[in-house]
């Protein structure tokens, strides 16, 4: 019973939210991550990007504690990831069963369950913090409704928030821009730069390097390691695209900016591996 | 009208059929409670499993004169350990291993039962159970694990559904999840042993899997699915025992048919889900990738 009413690791305020160091994974002989070196300061946004099994995933994972490195150490805080419940981490979206016979308001408290502890029940406060997650998603009219009522897009916007609800400090996001209907992409990009503003740290892994350019802080490209890590200009020049995607990514250029073709897409294969 | 209500009350006149009415309603109302999580998360084929498994440790038990829930829960604990073994060390999927396990166990049971010809064992009352001879002693252990059963459920209320329906949450939670996922394993084996003698082994299944899954197809919130799946197994408890009173079944199989014909009636009428109502069956929008 220990570790379900264990305290948790203070923060300490001058390491960074997210820092890994040399770590590698492993799995079955085949090397999914090698040697990451990474440090994201606080409120920061950064966009994950790489071509299908670059371990976007895996890399995601391995922040969010719920998988272990095979070497290297990860921190948040200053301390391993275990020690956290100021983690969220918004998976793929296939990995529920979405006829659970849940409401959207309570899987938005599910993310307050650490705070309110064991054996007690939630309070008023906390459903006010869990109808201000759904006003600030834009989801309130659906609190009632059952979860696999809602379309994919307004199901990645409860998951949002139910990672504010949380009063989460690192959300890591895997895909949640996938195809989205536009209200949802409009949605879920509006609240990232209202996270901005309260200085939770971001990490979304995307297909989409477009998008990632436009609206990040930061891009870090992946391809098992790190192949350009910094602004969006720095990172998209061809040499590193071509590092990364081989023939597969090519910019475009032309009086307003670039334009970023890559011939991957986002089935999600490449994530099967860490299943 | 006053013969209906004869037919309904003349059975309970006798302390016998009184002592087995509360049983069935315990169980009736104890199991598909816990039954939702069983229905919920897969765990059907493991629970019948269980239930077999447990067999062993019910017949040592009762040879040895043990109240039945230790022989039961060491028996499910060592079991545990065995599927857990077997499926890491011999690389073999862990649904063979339990089928390994299972069999295995149940085998024993009914070879120790052979062995030991006692009258305290009957083979045929631990497979379909035996409510008329629930004695006051067996009442009171079946109330004393049936409330505790629910009371777990209830205190752990918020971890468990997490843990049922987003397991990557509970981790990111830090919640101890291999912790929570024994204590529902233990909390089945305890429900399967307060059910041997309304149900038997070789249906306790049903009582798990049958009224959750008829709640599941009328109601879209766990707690009521719990309620409601409660209601139906104690109205099938009920009518079974009147059933095996008056056609001389044995209770057992007896609730347990009640049971599926109120499955087949939900099955088919339940509104938006039922066959009858739903030319194109509603998926929720699970996403194919």
């Amino acid at each position: 019973m220990a570790s379900l009413t264990a305290r948790f690791h203070e923060h300490d305020v001058s390491a960074p939210p997210i820092r890994l160091e040399h770590v590698w994974v492993r799995h079955d002989g085949t090397i999914a991550l090698e040697d990451v070196h990474l440090e994201i300061p606080p409120g920061e946004q950064v966009a994950i990007v790489g071509p299908n099994g670059a371990g976007k995933t895996t890399l995601i994972q391995v922040i969010a504690g719920t998988l272990e490195p095979t070497e290297g150490r990860v921190e948040i805080f200053g301390h391993g990831p275990h020690g956290h419940v100021c983690i969220a981490y918004v998976p793929q979206r296939s990995q529920v069963d979405w006829n659970f016979p849940v409401s959207v308001d309570e899987v938005v408290m599910m993310g307050r369950i650490r705070k309110i502890g064991l054996f007690r029940w939630p309070t008023s406060k906390d459903w006010q913090f869990v109808r201000e997650a759904l006003d600030r998603v834009g989801m309130r009219h659906a609190a009632g409704r059952q979860i696999g009522e809602l379309s994919g897009g307004q199901q990645q916007r409860v998951f949002l928030a139910r990672a504010l609800a949380q009063e989460a400090e690192v959300i890591l996001l895997d895909e949640p821009l996938t195809g989205l209907d536009a209200p949802s992409l409009d949605a879920i990009l509006q609240i990232l730069q209202e996270l901005r503003a309260l200085g939770v740290t971001i990490l979304i892994a995307t297909h989409d390097l477009n998008l990632a350019a436009e609206h990040f802080d930061r891009i870090l490209l992946l391809n098992r390691r790190i192949i350009a890590y910094g602004p969006p200009d720095a990172v998209m020049a061809p040499e590193t695209l071509l590092q990364a995607y081989g023939s597969q990514a090519h910019k475009l250029s032309h009086e307003e900016g670039y334009l970023l073709l890559t011939d991957t897409c986002c089935d999600g294969e490449d994530e099967l591996q860490d299943a | 009208m006053p013969e209906l209500l004869a037919w309904l009350t003349d059975p309970f006149d006798f302390a016998f059929m009184q002592r087995g009415l509360l049983a069935a309603l315990l169980v009736g109302t104890v199991c598909p409670v816990l039954g939702t999580y069983v229905v919920l998360r897969g765990l059907a084929f493991f629970g019948d499993a269980l239930a077999h498994i447990i067999l062993p440790g019910v017949v040592l038990a009762l040879l040895l004169g043990w109240p039945l829930p230790v022989g039961a829960l060491i028996v499910g604990v060592l079991a545990a350990l065995a599927i857990g073994a077997i499926s890491r060390r011999a690389r073999i999927r862990e649904d063979a291993a339990v089928g390994i396990v299972f069999a295995g166990a149940f085998a024993l049971g009914v070879a120790l039962i052979s062995l030991e010809r006692s009258y305290a064992v009957d083979l045929a009352h631990i497979l379909f159970g035996n409510l008329l001879g629930v004695g006051p002693a067996d009442l009171w252990l079946m109330a004393g694990l049936g409330g505790l059963v629910l009371l777990t459920i209830f205190a752990f209320y918020k971890e468990f559904l997490v843990l049922s329906f987003d397991p990557v949450l509970a981790l990111t939670l830090r919640l101890p999840v291999r912790l929570l996922e024994n204590l529902l394993l233990v909390l089945l084996a305890l429900v399967i042993v307060i059910s041997i003698q309304a149900v038997g082994v070789a249906l306790v299944l049903a009582m798990l899997v049958t009224p959750a899954s008829a709640a599941y197809l009328l109601v879209r919130r766990l707690p009521s699915m719990m309620v409601l799946s409660a209601a139906i197994g104690a109205i099938a408890s009920f009518l079974g025992l009147l059933l095996s009173y008056y056609l001389n079944l044995p209770s057992g199989p007896a609730i347990v048919l009640v049971e599926t014909g109120i499955f087949l009636l939900i099955f088919l009428l339940a509104p938006r889900r039922g066959l009858a109502w739903t030319p194109t069956r509603r998926q929720g929008n699970a996403s194919p990738s």
